[in-house]
């Protein structure tokens, strides 16, 4: 019952610490998207050292932890350039930018499981490379990768809680906050795992409503 | 219409095609037989460049075929091209299929490009499934459509690839009467098929291909009743 009500009383905080996490995996996420996107079709664009080279960013920041990225933007980078960045927008730009490897690829497998025989059926027809792309390859592979970039989003909302090490106060690090100061850390933390819980099937459904709208040719 | 010197495809070490020379005439049918690896297929895909030969020329209406860029696009504008396996658009209504390229390519009117395509399936006996998806048609009525599609762009000829291999054996036949009315209206065709019965009705010449060469041509009541060559006779020992 006591429980209940430290719960009940620190809802505010836990809700505002919710909106930071909505905010952060929100903006990074949407600048994942668009960025992996780019890099995506510049992977599958056959243009060789394009697709080389955007493989070497894709390896390197999916084979580095967020974590570590995150420190080194905010404290490692400042003390190379002797500036100072906000803690906000250096952890959306951070783990946008640690999403659009994820998504990169997200979207590159999405056109490449896109049978060949399309593309070459576009071509024979006279239509350009970026035309077929676009009419063709592209609204078939984009019904492919909702799912996974879910997933994504997903992922991006519970992983968010690591901007609390660079002093950002989100869900989680509300939530450890007020236990520490209550020593009721076990309700609190409940409380927490709802709320992203409530948020992500949310995301959940409203992707299976899409997905759902998209199947009208299937 | 098509005219082809000395063409060879190689895939690594595989010599595919070993010095092909042929013309095809304006109306004239031309179908291309031969086992399976052959290089039947690999020939017509080299046509519009859907594979990049390793040697040689080709020619369309007098045109060298170019590399690649806008010329090549032209080029392929000029030759319709059907697939084995339909290669319809799936997330477009039997419509959008064919009004696409007509619409974006040629920068054809919507009314003006609905109205050909209607034209085009009421030609192939489709009329009705106009607003269908491809996954509600039957095999047959696919690759009607396909061939609706290519003709939507009003090639100066045809490329058939297998259009009836996929196809269980009681469709096919609604395939080969769209492509036979379209030999009768005078249409280039070249047409790679197992399809003897086609090949000796609707051909103008046939050519029976071996090991990536052109082993023996010539009109099909020769071919068929008596080829010269021993390898043809052995292929059509097996077939017939």
């Amino acid at each position: 019952m006591k429980d209940l009500q430290l719960v009940w009383e620190s809802l505010p905080l836990l809700l505002k610490g919710a909106l930071m996490t909505l905010k952060i995996a929100g903006l990074s996420g949407g600048m994942g998207i668009l960025l992996g996107t780019l890099i995506g079709l510049g992977r599958t664009s056959g243009i060789r050292w394009l697709s080389a080279l955007l493989g070497v960013y894709v390896e390197v920041i999916r084979g580095t932890p967020l974590y570590t990225q995150l420190l080194l933007v905010v404290f490692g980078l400042p003390q190379l350039l002797g500036v100072s960045f906000d803690e906000f927008p250096a952890a959306v730009i951070t783990i946008g930018i640690n999403s659009s490897a994820y998504v990169a690829e997200i979207i590159r497998g999405g056109i490449q499981s896109i049978d060949k025989g399309q593309m070459e059926a576009a071509r024979s027809l006279g239509m350009s490379r970026g035309m077929a792309m676009r009419y063709v390859i592209l609204p078939q592979a984009f019904k492919r990768v909702i799912p996974p970039l879910v997933n994504e989003l997903v992922a991006l909302i519970k992983e968010s809680s690591l901007v609390s090490a660079i002093a950002l106060v989100e869900l989680t690090r509300t939530a450890q906050l007020i236990g520490s100061r209550t020593f009721r850390s076990f309700p609190l933390y409940i409380a927490a795992a709802l709320i992203y819980l409530i948020m992500t099937l949310t995301l959940s459904r409203l992707a299976g409503v899409l997905e759902r709208r998209l199947q009208a040719s299937d | 219409m098509i005219r082809i010197h000395g063409l060879e495809k190689r895939f690594g070490n595989l010599h595919v095609l070993r010095g092909i020379d042929l013309h095809v005439r304006p109306g004239e049918v031309v179908v291309v037989i031969g086992p399976s690896g052959s290089g039947k297929s690999t020939l017509l895909r080299c046509i519009n460049r859907l594979e990049e030969p390793t040697a040689g020329e080709i020619y369309v209406a007098g045109e060298k075929v170019p590399k690649g860029g806008k010329e090549l696009d032209r080029v392929r504008q000029e030759l319709g091209m059907v697939f084995q396996r339909f290669n319809l658009f799936p997330h477009m209504t039997v419509l959008q299929n064919i009004t696409l390229a007509p619409m974006k390519v040629k920068g054809m009117k919507r009314d003006e490009a609905e109205a050909l395509a209607l034209d085009l399936l009421a030609k192939v006996g489709l009329r009705e499934k106009a607003n269908a998806y491809p996954a509600h048609l039957s095999g047959g009525q696919q690759q009607r459509v396909a061939i609706a599609r290519a003709l939507a762009m009003q090639p100066k000829a045809m490329l058939f690839d297998e259009p009836t291999s996929a196809l269980d054996p009681e469709l096919v036949g609604e395939v080969l009467g769209v492509m036979k009315q379209l030999a009768q209206e005078g249409m280039t065709m070249m047409v790679v098929t197992h399809e003897m019965g086609f090949a000796r009705e609707v051909a103008h010449r046939v050519i029976f291909m071996d090991e990536g060469r052109i082993i023996e041509e010539g009109p099909p009541e020769q071919i068929f009743r008596e080829p010269r060559e021993e390898r043809t006779r052995a292929f059509l020992r097996k077939v017939l």
